[in-house]
């Protein structure tokens, strides 16, 4: 692309080891002005060691990092920063009690005469948060705005400065359509103006659009660097996972007969969602798709007790109360949260207490838990949903984020649901890991069961689904089956309010 | 294949290495404190003197073991002391009355009552904390108040001494022994055992310690959360009577200053043996063992001459402060 342009950050031969586990090996890659440098690699492939190292959060264990081919040692994040080298981090870290602007100016207020002065570091951070197409108020505390706009602050805060690299860690987890659209979109304003950038995504098809150059890492090695064009998503995926990969949903699995499971009438949750009813057959895998905020998540914590709300649902016909989750789950309905980290699991705690919380009746003969049946029931769970661990005695919270939700899936299958309810399955987690959970999706409803699938990642409903409930608003705005399951009707459906004519 | 197998050995070690620290080092710090206080003197070490200290501790033991249920849940419980205070205070009243009746049934009569209105202490307790949503900190803030206030209430601001006599029928349940070892040190050693199986044995400990560990988690799991911390509250409120069961006999009378400051006794013997403030993760024994050093200690400085007395309550701050950096740096 930009043949003549300077070559601003280079990584030479970098390695870093944590005791005596190598987790990078030989790394040497580069970037110049003015280029989008993709690095993409399934979880533990090295990625965030790697964007560590380049941003001062970690220092090498061999190989050495250059600026402008000066060789530089970076005691700490800050140096990084001072030397124009800018990450935005994958998780959010905003002061929640603090303003808009407070954050972006954390660490290095402006000041007048000794003082704080807030008129100013305002203004500056309306501007900044306007380039970047974000309209939140800079006065605004943080803990009162949106997910989507937390993550555009956190860029703002990020570009405060003029930087000349620029490393994005998977910015778009948490973004909707529309907003990674406008993220793609300060990408590419970056890069005209002659930043350098570096960007790691699991989003396949991301990279696609905007990489100039692409190196692929597996298990801490590097794979190679391609030019942008030269790879498809399919290409990518196969040098990612080292094997080719036939397709990245797996078929059908056509087991939705017309057998009621669950009927659900009117729904309502305060603020949320308003006169929702809809059935579930045996064997159906079903799509609940929608914007970020349209409800669906707090429809299904109002129907199965987590909130305040009111349904009335029939389960194979028998009309059944649901007061809280412990009879959700009595009954055989599981929801498994799309907030692992905060509502899913245990991260301080080992992996057997996690995997058996949700299900302790059935580890109790007597008074007494055991622990044997329970380290059974661990290792079963290890065994069947591919769950890599370092050790047996690991915490949950040292489990990669794939492996955390394949924990979590195996804790709530351990309540041996017939009704499945999954928020966001493949939220963070990489591809490998993805087809696997979308396997275990599809040989659960083979049994006769039934799976809700709540997800933002359309192609991912429209790949597994048998059918989509599109929710707008609290409401449902359509259902699509069979062809007519695509992403422009699904968008249209979530989107506009004649749209459920258009579609229909 | 070999790699994954090496890797997995080192984090095993690595892990046994870091769980012995928080685990052991209450028990190592005991040890110390044991070698240290008998090359000051080595009475130290008599069986009489030990003895003597075990005894001593066990209210807070016992309280302490309650305390360790509550902490773990995510809860914090200041009122102990008035409660111990209160709970003392209509159990001695009780008996007094019933005594001309059912003559030395009296002290069994009591001790139930005892142990009923602990469970409704710590009801009480619980209910504010839970279904009220006041923060832990100031709902047995002023729990400790209304205790306290009837306790001086009752006493009129003087004392209430037991009845002449039951006073020698009651006096073994402090002073007995069996086989040698002390009556409240039996005690002490039950309840812990008894804990310890119901903390990490029991669903409803694994309960406790999620839902100190992140009530949300619980809550999505499906556990009762209301119903786990009420019953923690409930748990403190029956080791507390116990404590004033086995204290009676001691002082043999109930006053205004009936367990006075106990609680930030309790509170430490809790977190030096272990167990994080901020819960999701109680260690039975670890306060048992921290009861025992706050004993120790003010016992070492009694025997020694190095230190005045009247600055015990200075070394166990100083002790607290200590295992708080060893917890946070061995992390």
């Amino acid at each position: 692309m930009n043949d003549i342009a300077p070559t601003i950050l280079k990584a030479d031969r970098l390695s870093k080891q944590f005791g005596a586990v190598t987790v990078l090996s030989e790394i040497t890659l580069d970037v110049r002005a003015g280029e989008i440098h993709a690095i993409i690699g399934e979880n533990g492939a090295g990625k965030s060691t790697l964007m560590r190292l380049l941003s001062g959060y970690l220092s090498p264990s061999e190989g050495s990092i250059s600026i402008d081919g000066e060789p530089v040692l970076f005691e700490g994040p800050a140096e990084a920063q001072n030397a124009g080298i800018a990450l935005v981090h994958q998780e959010i870290m905003l002061a929640d009690g603090l303003t808009v602007a407070e954050n972006m100016f954390l660490g290095r207020e402006l000041l007048r005469r000794g003082l704080l002065d807030d008129a100013a570091m305002n203004k500056a951070a309306a501007a900044k948060l306007a380039d970047l197409g974000c309209d939140v108020a800079p006065q605004a505390e943080v803990r009162t705005i949106s997910l989507a706009d937390k993550q555009l602050v956190q860029i703002a805060r990020a570009l405060l400065d003029n930087h000349r690299v620029v490393i994005f860690d998977e910015p778009t987890a948490v973004l909707t359509h529309e907003e990674v659209a406008t993220l793609l979109a300060i990408v590419h304003r970056l890069k005209a103006q002659g930043v350098a950038v570096l960007y790691i995504s699991h989003r396949l098809d991301e990279v696609e659009q905007l990489a100039d150059r692409i190196t692929v890492l597996r298990d801490g090695k590097m794979v190679g660097s391609y030019p942008g064009h030269s790879l498809s998503q399919i290409e990518m995926a196969r040098l990612m996972v080292g094997r080719p990969l036939a397709s990245f949903y797996p078929e059908h699995s056509k087991s939705s007969t017309a057998e009621v499971l669950l009927e659900v009438e009117e729904a309502n949750v305060p603020g949320f969602a308003h006169g929702v009813s809809f059935t579930a057959y045996r064997g159906e895998i079903l799509g609940f798709a929608g914007m970020m905020g349209a409800g669906r998540t707090e429809l299904f914590e109002g129907i199965l007790g987590l909130r305040a709300g009111t349904a009335s649902v029939r389960l194979s016909g028998q009309p059944i109360t649901v007061g809280s989750p412990r009879e959700a789950i009595d009954a055989g309905i599981a929801y498994m949260t799309e907030d692992r980290k905060g509502k899913g699991l245990l991260l301080q705690e080992q992996l057997g207490p996690n995997l058996t919380l949700s299900s302790l009746k059935r580890f109790h003969p007597a008074l007494l838990l055991s622990t044997g049946r329970e380290a059974e029931a661990l290792s079963q769970a290890i065994e069947r949903y591919d769950i890599r661990l370092g050790s047996f005695d690991a915490r949950a919270g040292q489990l990669s984020g794939g492996n955390q939700q394949k924990l979590l899936l195996a804790k709530i299958m351990l309540t041996e649901p017939n009704i499945l309810i999954i928020d966001e399955p493949t939220r963070g987690i990489d591809i490998a890991n993805k087809s696997q959970i979308y396997e275990f999706i599809q040989a659960f409803v083979r049994k006769g069961k039934a799976c809700i699938v709540i997800s933002s990642e359309m192609q991912e409903l429209i790949g597994i689904c048998d059918r989509i409930l599109v929710v707008r608003g609290g409401r449902i705005s359509g259902e699509l089956t069979g062809d007519a399951m695509t992403e422009s009707n699904i968008a249209l459906l979530a989107t506009t309010h004649s749209a459920t004519q258009a579609a229909a | 294949m070999a790699d994954i197998a090496a890797t997995t050995a080192r984090a095993r070690r690595k892990q046994g290495t870091k769980l012995n620290w928080t685990e052991l080092g209450p028990f190592l710090a005991l040890a110390v404190l044991l070698v240290v206080g008998f090359l000051v003197n080595p009475d130290f070490l008599s069986v009489n003197n030990i003895t003597n200290v075990v005894t001593r501790s066990a209210f807070v033991i016992v309280i302490g073991v309650g305390a360790t249920f509550v902490i773990s849940s995510g809860g914090l419980d200041l009122s102990v002391g008035s409660m111990a205070a209160f709970v003392t205070g209509v159990m001695i009243l009780f008996m007094n009355t019933v005594v001309h009746d059912i003559g030395s049934n009296a002290i069994a009569a009591g001790m139930v009552l005892a142990l009923v209105v602990g469970a409704f202490c710590g009801l009480g307790n619980g209910l504010i904390v839970t279904v009220g949503g006041i923060e832990p900190f100031i709902a047995t803030l002023g729990t400790m108040g209304i205790f306290r206030a009837l306790i001086t209430y009752l006493s009129n601001g003087g004392t209430i001494p037991i009845d002449h006599s039951l006073r020698d029928v009651y006096r073994p349940v402090y002073f007995g022994a069996v086989l040698g070892v002390p009556i409240p040190v039996i005690v002490s050693l039950v309840v812990a055992a008894a804990a310890s199986v119901l903390l990490y044995r029991t669903k409803y400990g694994r309960s406790c310690a999620a839902v100190g560990a992140n009530e949300e988690v619980a809550r999505y799991s499906g556990i009762p959360v209301i119903k786990t911390r009420v019953i923690a509250y409930v748990i403190q409120g029956l080791c507390v009577a116990v404590a004033a069961i086995c204290y009676v006999p001691r002082l043999g009378a109930a006053t205004p200053t009936t367990g006075l400051l106990w609680e930030l006794q309790v509170i430490t013997a809790v977190v030096i043996g272990g167990t994080p403030l901020r819960g999701g993760k109680g260690h039975i024994w670890g306060t048992v063992a921290g009861a025992v050093i706050l004993e120790l200690i003010a016992n070492l400085m009694v025997l020694s001459d190095f230190v005045s007395e009247y600055l015990v309550a200075a070394v166990q701050g100083v002790i607290i402060i200590i295992a708080m950096l060893i917890q946070r740096f061995s992390k």
